[in-house]
């Protein structure tokens, strides 16, 4: 992980390399939309692994913000008149002022608690989603309107692939920004002792509630961009089995780890794909080797890896 | 001229009376030990002075100001900053991001330009690391700077718990049992950095089980029995004195008190 945060440039050069290189090995379109997939994801995980990973705290709602970014480019532009553009800004800006909100009393959770909290605050905007049909469509779901910037009708899977992409870097930096900072540096404390931190003068609250906002605001950017992508929503992408989906993201590529979560969200996202030879054993796999990875990799993927490897670069 | 005074400080747990009417005060460049069996309520005043528990009667003044019910890292802000006898070290993060930690107070701590990483941002990180590496040199663990805190040995600890606390320098250092699990030689730099400490200005107040070093070092002990204070004084009127000679210090601890 330090090895990682000390070469940020270096971490965010293969990053972009990996993003332009990628699609000179793509056989078909549809290499392009599960790869578009995969920077969405970790996108979305990023900013819940600064609250989890950095900061220690869990979300077990975190679907409902990324609901709130896709159904505020549905809803905008659909009943509201507001460019698609301006509407995405609103999902953000509205995720931000829920997540400190509602983050305000239940930050003051610790542990199972707050992940019930979490988990109750996201049942309750997936619930507003599907009944709420004349603006949501309802559990049918809703088309969204094509995004266009500056007269560019932002269209087509190559397209997005980019588009994501560039996203994921920004996202990739800006998570990466953090490490050596004090807000970054009192996440970490607040994580491995709150009373420590305390008293050397953290305000654990306000720190507690920066990192649900981030994670909040980086969810909903990551929704607005998969509604976009997709052209259609459905309330599933607010539900609890996509709030699971990336907290397994974040904790199979490893807490704290940003490049983690770029790799736990390429193989959460690709086995589904890979494993569909596999028929009705699908998911039986996929659940396998998520239980034996975490069993042989307790700190998630990339952590574990880059510590055998440099275990052996010394020996 | 006093810098923190505890008016008559009590906290109960249950009916307990952990710490019952208890005062004391300190001034600046003093060193004030507080002494006492296990359990007589040391680790909890402390806790009840620093903000970590809510005091259940009495005041507590820092500079004048009442500061009583006030959370940790207010306290903090005002100069007041404490390490804990059960080490609570930033175990994932190196030894000199745990000082950095420290610097928090003296740190513009905004997040856009976290986020972004402004120029202004990487100027004052680079500051605050060498800040950082002098305490640690300060405290003789510069060799250690970049090595992950939870893999330090015991002695280091404590040591990087003092340079943490120093970082945010503070008017008023509580210090809990610095020297526990200390071998004699480690417990003798710890005894030159508080005088140190102490030197510059800063009111040190100390929980100690090492009566040694308690009556080197100490200006006055206080000494606690079952959450009451039993006697006050500088270390000769403690240890001249019957009561706390017989019940307290014991033999063992009266023979220490005469050797050093």
């Amino acid at each position: 992980m330090r090895a990682f945060a000390n070469h940020r440039f270096l971490t965010l050069a293969i990053l972009a390399a990996v993003i332009a290189v990628l699609p000179l090995v793509f056989p078909s379109s549809y290499y392009f939309r599960v790869a578009s997939l995969v920077w969405v994801s970790a996108l979305a995980a990023i900013g819940l692994n600064i609250l989890m990973g950095q900061a220690g705290q869990v979300s077990l709602g975190h679907a409902a913000f990324f609901g709130i970014g896709a159904y505020a480019v549905g809803i905008g532009p659909a009943h509201l008149g507001i460019p698609s553009w301006a509407a995405l800004l609103l999902g953000a800006a509205l995720s931000a002022v829920l997540a400190y909100l509602v983050g305000r009393p239940i930050l003051r959770l610790k542990g199972h608690y707050l992940a019930i909290a979490t988990l109750g605050l996201g049942v309750l905007v997936a619930l507003v989603i599907s009944t709420e049909s004349g603006w949501t469509g309802g559990p049918d779901g809703m088309p969204v309107a094509r995004l266009t910037l500056f007269g560019w009708r932002v269209s087509g899977s190559d397209t997005w692939y980019w588009v994501t992409g560039g996203l994921l870097l920004v996202g990739t930096w800006i998570a990466l920004n953090l490490d050596e900072t004090p807000t970054g540096r009192a996440f970490r404390a607040l994580h491995d002792s709150e009373v420590a931190a305390q008293v050397v003068g953290v305000d654990i609250a306000r720190f507690k509630l920066q990192a649900f906002v981030i994670a909040a605001v980086y969810a909903s950017l990551a929704g607005s961009a998969l509604a976009f992508m997709n052209g259609f929503i459905t309330p599933d992408q607010a539900g609890f089995l996509h709030s699971v989906e990336l907290v397994t993201i974040v904790v199979l590529g490893g807490l704290g780890s940003v490049v983690g979560s770029i790799v736990g969200a390429a193989v959460l996202v690709t086995l589904p794909q890979a494993l569909t030879v596999f028929h009705e054993y699908e998911h039986l796999l996929l659940g396998l080797i998520i239980i034996v990875s975490m069993i042989f990799m307790r700190n998630g993927i990339v952590p574990s890896l880059s510590a055998l490897f440099f275990q052996r670069a010394r020996s | 001229m006093t810098i923190l005074t505890a008016t008559d400080v009590g906290i109960s747990f249950g009916g307990v009376k952990a710490v019952d009417g208890v005062s004391f005060s300190v001034s600046p460049g003093q060193i004030l030990s507080i002494i006492g069996p296990n359990g007589a309520g040391k680790t909890t005043l402390f806790n009840v002075v620093s903000g970590v528990y809510a005091a259940g009667r009495g005041k507590i003044h820092l500079s004048g100001e009442d500061v009583t019910g006030l959370p940790p890292h207010e306290l903090a802000a005002r100069g007041l900053s404490r390490t804990f006898q059960n080490l609570q070290i930033f175990q994932r993060m190196t030894a000199c991001e745990n000082v950095m930690v420290g610097r928090h107070l003296r740190e513009k701590c905004s997040l856009l330009p976290a986020l972004f990483r402004t120029p202004a941002v990487t100027r004052q990180n680079r500051e605050t690391r060498a800040a950082a590496l002098d305490l640690l040199a300060y405290v003789g663990l510069k060799d250690s700077a970049d090595v992950l805190a939870g893999s330090l040995p015991y002695g280091a600890c404590k040591r990087l718990e003092i340079a943490r606390a120093l970082a945010a320098e503070p008017k008023v250092l509580l210090l809990d049992e610095p020297a526990a699990g200390c071998n004699a030689v480690e417990t003798e730099e710890i005894d030159h950095l508080i005088r140190q400490v102490a030197d510059r200005g800063v009111a040190v107040v100390l929980v100690e089980h090492d009566m040694k070093l308690v009556m080197k070092i100490s200006d006055r002990i206080l000494v606690l029995e079952r959450g009451r204070p039993l006697a006050e004084g500088t270390p000769r009127e403690v240890r001249d004195n019957p009561k706390v000679l017989e019940a307290y210090l014991g033999h063992h601890g009266a023979r220490e008190a005469a050797r050093a």
